[in-house]
């Protein structure tokens, strides 16, 4: 059976996939798709095939677009991705998850919808938004947005989301009631006494490590941290690192232990990769320690930045690490990060990179 | 999309939608004869015709978007612009993007 890999990127100006076989040597470009719309996150259901892009556009605002042919033909849809009149109105989807058979949907400004009928309409999630919190969330410098959806792969009821600058929310109840899920990550722009608050963390991003539905990481903008409970609890998993700053963080397709983050030199240092020298960080011990992959990515006079969606893995073996920059350059990886190559250039800044592996 | 009024019995305007409004509906035109009194009206009635084409012409506020102009006439119109029998509906992408 012949395998045939993916690369399903969100730009700026529309969705781009990318095209391999199982060795993953040379790729084959295709795009721009989604009448060039902002494209803030494009994911594929492994279940299904599907693959759906989550966008809006200034003239023409939010939608959740969809192809069923690997982005041969696309259709598009907001039906019931609203809020109630008078309520500021939906900017732009941010994120999309499948979650046993349903789809989850983030947007700006923040909340969460779900759709049961593969894209073609959606329903507000109203109880995030009736969260007592809701008055006090603060839009971070993307915006106020729900940019991490994180569910649980056994009971559909739970979820994880994640909002900047808000925090982390998680749900038991199918999303009828949620909870905050911050405490030990740092708020280091609030005053000295305030940076533990229950709420208004500017988390970056959010993953589960694979087969360890307790176990979350999330890159914030204060820190990178660890929870062994669900995000009950946070520990800083930073030391060892260069910076306490970055946006994407993606798990291993198997290892539980196996991380890999992108820290940037600072938020108020350019938000470049440090030193000018481009590394992705590979944790293989939970965050313990940190090894800097370096081979094949530019060491010098390198200013890119990568966003927070914008680093993905693929599970082939050994598994693939992609991650795109905000200046529309794509690198990739055939052997868990230690080295590298870029497989596409002079795109559109790069918001999202996910992947999908097809037995064909 | 509400519709306040039934607008069967309303005499035809003429509508002119932008191009790359008319792209995202396959079969859709760029101008088209429909019945209505008022904007709103004309949103509702593209709505039917093209389902989804309202969500891309309005807000939830409800209102027009920001980015989109709507001219009646050759005068910058809101969804509550009443029209007259045959009058001309222009829809505008505003300047916008980067």
């Amino acid at each position: 059976m012949a395998t045939k890999i993916l690369i399903l990127l969100g730009t700026k100006k529309g969705a781009f996939i990318l095209e391999s076989d199982a060795l993953r040597r040379s790729w084959a470009l295709r795009g721009p798709f989604c009448e060039t719309w902002p494209m803030n996150h494009v994911i594929a259901d492994p279940a299904t095939g599907a693959i759906y892009a989550g966008g809006g556009d200034a003239w023409f605002g939010p939608a959740v677009w969809k192809s069923t042919d690997l982005g041969a033909t696309w259709t598009h849809s907001s039906a019931g991705l609203a809020y109630e009149a008078g309520e500021d109105p939906i900017k732009a989807v941010w994120s999309v998850a499948p979650a046993a058979g349903s789809l989850y949907a983030g947007v700006e400004p923040a909340g969460l919808f779900r759709s049961d009928d593969g894209g073609q309409s959606w329903r507000h999630v109203a109880g995030l938004r009736d969260h007592p919190s809701r008055p006090h969330w603060t839009p971070g410098g993307g915006g106020l947005i729900l940019h991490s959806l994180v569910p649980h792969p056994d009971d559909d009821r739970q979820l994880w989301v994640a909002i900047s600058a808000a925090g982390v929310f998680h749900t038991a109840d199918g999303g009828d009631t949620w909870e905050p899920r911050n405490r030990g990550t740092r708020a280091d722009f609030m005053p000295e006494e305030q940076r533990y608050p229950e709420i208004g963390q500017c988390v970056h991003c959010l993953v589960m490590a694979q087969g360890m539905p307790e176990r979350l990481y999330q890159q914030n903008h204060c820190g990178m941290y660890r929870s062994a409970d669900g995000g009950l609890n946070w520990d800083s998993i930073e030391a060892g690192l260069p910076s306490t700053f970055g946006f994407p963080a993606a798990v291993h397709p198997r290892d539980p232990d196996t991380l890999y983050l992108l820290p940037l030199n600072g938020d108020i240092k350019g938000r470049y990769v440090p030193d000018a020298r481009a590394a992705v960080w590979r944790t293989r011990d939970r965050g313990d320690s940190w090894e800097a992959l370096r081979e094949g990515l530019p060491q010098r006079n390198t200013f890119f930045g990568v966003l927070r969606q914008a680093m993905a893995t693929d599970r082939l073996e050994p598994a693939g690490v992609y991650f795109g920059t905000n200046t529309g350059t794509l690198f990739a990886s055939a052997d868990e990060g230690d080295s590298w190559h870029c497989i596409a250039q002079h795109l559109p800044a790069i918001y999202s990179v996910e992947t999908l592996v097809v037995e064909a | 999309m509400p519709n306040d009024q039934p607008t069967r019995a309303a005499p035809p305007v003429v509508v002119t939608l932008p191009a790359n409004l008319v792209r995202l509906f396959p079969g859709a035109l760029r101008q088209v004869e429909l019945p209505a009194s008022t904007v709103r009206d004309v949103i509702d009635a593209l709505d039917a015709r093209w389902p989804g084409m309202g969500d891309r012409l309005c807000d939830s506020r409800p209102a027009i978007r920001r980015h989109i102009n709507v001219f009646v006439e050759g005068r910058r119109a809101t969804l509550e612009t009443r029209l007259s029998p045959g009058a001309e509906v222009t829809v505008l992408t505003a300047i916008s993007g980067g």
